[in-house]
């Protein structure tokens, strides 16, 4: 296989750092789509969350896999505060088991932790798909890149599926009616709004995809 | 001496300091700890910092744990999974009001009961009417 099509600590750690501008750049947008149905500061937590997860650079960057996820995890369960906290911390926890201590991850490897991960924040939050949460980004997201891969697809093929699937299920959540969270107690009022946390969750699978389209640093 | 401590998890330190006050006040002896607001002093949780507490606690003994609301719970079963294994058995989450759980829970534990009656207490409260109290 291809060096390329592994995804090893180093390139992992550039994905971490694109999750990191990425969300930095659109955290007005998340806070603003949180004002509505939430509790209007989802921009700000993962933001201070994931610049808390840089400053760890040079603790995480040399890492495998396995550990950097770990390290992204156990950053946000402690810096993020608010919901996306305990479900994204968990989200990555689960991929860091899954990915265990091996070196680097081929295309299956990082599918089984996206599945570990997304079983992880189904059973946090206690959400289904079609509940106006960061699920309804993963699900589509997972099964995309479960079919892109049994199709033969690499790393970067993979991800692209994943990214394109998050966002279309990121959009679909506006006319959903929350049932978790703070929005659910705005019944019918949810409705009209896309949810930010399905948002975010698309924003950092892009971010990931992004990178596993670029040439690999040398 | 009662061995069985409480957890008070809370977006606010302010609302888990009254709580532990009101329920200490009610049942002197008991050990009872808050793991609450962000890492930067405002609202929200940090769940490492409730592990830890709840740690902290589950070496000396039983750990009933009460939380406000969402994130609280979210953040207190995140924790969980981060306690050590050894001592995870001795921490339970009580699915309860937060006031009335922490004080029913307080009252048994201070006569010494086991961590199985203190959350038991907990959760019953759930059901009391204000006006029946």
């Amino acid at each position: 296989m291809d060096t390329a099509e592994r995804l090893d600590g180093a390139r992992l750690w550039r994905m971490v750092e694109r999750m990191a501008a990425r969300v930095a750049e659109r955290r007005a947008e998340l806070t603003e789509l949180d004002q509505p149905i939430g509790d209007g500061d989802h921009g700000i937590n993962l933001h201070r969350g994931f610049q808390a997860v840089l400053a760890k650079r040079e603790a995480l960057s040399g890492q495998a896999p396995g550990a950097i996820l770990k390290g992204v995890a156990m950053t946000l369960l402690s810096t993020v505060g608010g919901a996306s906290g305990p479900l994204y911390g968990t989200f990555f926890l689960r991929m860091a088991a899954a990915a265990g201590d091996a070196p680097s991850l081929d295309a299956a490897g990082l599918v089984r932790a996206f599945e570990a991960g997304l079983a992880g924040v189904k059973e946090r939050g206690k959400a289904e798909p079609g509940d106006k949460t960061m699920v309804d980004a993963w699900t589509p997201a997972v099964a995309a890149m479960r079919e892109r891969l049994a199709a033969g697809g690499g790393l970067a093929e993979v991800l692209a599926a994943g990214a394109a699937a998050a966002e279309a299920g990121a959009q679909a959540t506006r006319p959903m009616v929350a049932r978790r969270g703070r929005a659910s107690y705005l019944g019918e009022r949810s409705a009209g709004h896309q949810d930010p946390g399905a948002t975010s969750s698309a924003i950092i699978l892009r971010a990931m995809s992004e990178v596993a389209a670029e040439a690999p640093a040398s | 001496m009662s061995a069985v401590a409480l957890l008070v998890v809370s977006h606010s330190r302010t609302l888990a300091e009254g709580v532990r006050e009101l329920a200490a006040q009610m049942a002197p002896g008991v050990r009872i700890a808050t793991a609450a607001g962000a890492v930067d002093g405002g609202l929200g949780v940090d769940v490492v910092r409730i592990a830890a507490t709840m740690e902290e606690l589950a070496e000396a003994g039983g750990v009933c744990v009460l939380a406000d609301i969402g994130s609280s719970v979210m953040g207190t079963d995140a924790a969980l999974e981060l306690v050590r294994e050894d001592l995870r058995a001795r921490v339970r989450f009580a699915d309860a009001p937060l006031v009335e759980g922490a004080i029913a829970a307080a009252v048994i534990a201070s006569t010494g009961a086991g961590l199985d009656a203190v959350v038991a207490a907990a959760e019953e409260a759930r059901g009391a009417r204000k006006r029946s109290l």
